[in-house]
C-alpha cells in the first residue's frame, strides 16, 4: 500500500487570481518581502499496488483523467510506501 | 406542427434546471423531460439541455466530477452522433471537462460571482443555435458565475476564431467589444463557442433567463427558436 500525495496547481502561464489576492494580503500585512503566491490544491489518497512503479501508473492516471485538466493544471505527486 | 423534445439533464446541485424546462416548454410550447443524472436513457430527446448549477457541488472542477455521470455517456453518444446539446453556464463548464468542447474555464479574473445582465454579440449567425438572430445583433441576458473565464491555449484560439466558433462575445450596448464588457476575464471576451461539427454549444450567459418580458429580456428566445427552426422547420409562435 502507498499514499499517493498530489498536488494541482494552475499552469504558470494562467493568471492565479486567488494566489493574487492572497499576496495583496500579505504585503498589506507587512510581508513585503513575500510574493509570487500561486494557489494550488492538495490530494492525498491510498494506493493498493504491487510496488511503487505500479502505484505511479494508477496515480497518474488519476490524475490526467480526473484529478486535474491538463488544459489549466499541473499536477506532480508523490509515493510513499505505507 | 411536430415539436421537439427537450432533455433537461439534472445533476445534484443544478438549479437552473426548471428555467430551462419552463423555458421550452411553457414559453415555447415543445415537449420537456427531465433526466436525471443516474438515468441512461435520454427519453427520446432531440435536444439535451445541460443546466446552469453547481453539479456534484462542482467539487475538485466545475464540471469535472458530473462528466462521468451515467447521463453523461449518452449525452457524448447523442452528440457523436450529431445530436444537439446546448450547455448553460455549468453545463458549458461540463462540456469542456468532457471534451465536446474546447477550452477551460477559470476563476473569474476578479474573484467575485458576477450576477448581472450583459450584451453579447452574435458572432456567426449560421448555426443551429443563432439562425433566429442576425450576424452582429446585440442581445441583452443574464449571466450568474464565479467561474466563466473562457481559457484556451493561443493555437487553439486562434483554431476556434478562424472556423466561426466563437457564437458570442461580450460587448457593450453598442456592440463594440471592449475589455469594460467582459465579466470575467474571458479570452477574446468569448461568452459561447460551438463545436466545430456545429451540433454542441457551450454558452455562459442564462438565455433561458431572458425568455419574457416579465424577465426583463426576450432576448434568449432565439437560441431555443433557432434549434426548434433547424430541426423542425418550423418558427415557433411567441
Amino acid at each position: 500500500m502507498y499514499k499517493a500525495v498530489i498536488t494541482v496547481k494552475l499552469r504558470p502561464s494562467i493568471l492565479d487570481p486567488e494566489g493574487k489576492a492572497i499576496e495583496h494580503a500579505l504585503t498589506s500585512l507587512g510581508h513585503t518581502a513575500l510574493g509570487g503566491v500561486r494557489v494550488g490544491k492538495h490530494i492525498e489518497l491510498n494506493v493498493a499496488a504491487a510496488d511503487q512503479a505500479q502505484a505511479a501508473q494508477q496515480v497518474e492516471e488519476a490524475c490526467r483523467k480526473l484529478l486535474a485538466n491538463t488544459v489549466m493544471e499541473d499536477y506532480s505527486f508523490t509515493l510513499t510506501e505505507i | 406542427m411536430s415539436r421537439l423534445t427537450f432533455g433537461v439533464v439534472v445533476f445534484p446541485g443544478s438549479n437552473c434546471d426548471h428555467d430551462a424546462y419552463h423555458a421550452v416548454k411553457h414559453v415555447l410550447g415543445q415537449n420537456a423531460e427531465f433526466l436525471w443524472h443516474k438515468e441512461s436513457d435520454l427519453k427520446g430527446a432531440d435536444v439535451i439541455v445541460l443546466p446552469g448549477g453547481f453539479s456534484y457541488g462542482d467539487y475538485l472542477r466545475c464540471g469535472a466530477i458530473s462528466r462521468f455521470s451515467s447521463i453523461m455517456k449518452e449525452v457524448v453518444r447523442h452528440a457523436e452522433r450529431g445530436g444537439h446539446v446546448i450547455g448553460i453556464c455549468n453545463g458549458f463548464q461540463i462540456l469542456t471537462e468532457a471534451g465536446l468542447l474546447p477550452g477551460a474555464l477559470l476563476r473569474n479574473e476578479s474573484l467575485h460571482f458576477v450576477c448581472r445582465d450583459v450584451h453579447l454579440r452574435v458572432e456567426n449567425s449560421d448555426t443551429a443555435f443563432t439562425r433566429a438572430f442576425s450576424s452582429g445583433q446585440v442581445m441583452r441576458i443574464p449571466v450568474a458565475h464565479g467561474e466563466g473565464n473562457f481559457y484556451t491555449d493561443e493555437d487553439t484560439l486562434k483554431q476556434i476564431e478562424d472556423a466561426g466558433q466563437v457564437i458570442f462575445r461580450y460587448v457593450q450596448a453598442d456592440g463594440t467589444v471592449h475589455t469594460d464588457a467582459n465579466p470575467n476575464g474571458s479570452r477574446n471576451n468569448i461568452a459561447g463557442i460551438i463545436n466545430r461539427q456545429g451540433n454542441v454549444l457551450g454558452m455562459m450567459p442564462h438565455p433561458e433567463r431572458g425568455m419574457e418580458d416579465i424577465l426583463g429580456s426576450t432576448d434568449g428566445i432565439g437560441v431555443f427558436a433557432s434549434l426548434i427552426t433547424t430541426l423542425t422547420g418550423a418558427v415557433p409562435v411567441q
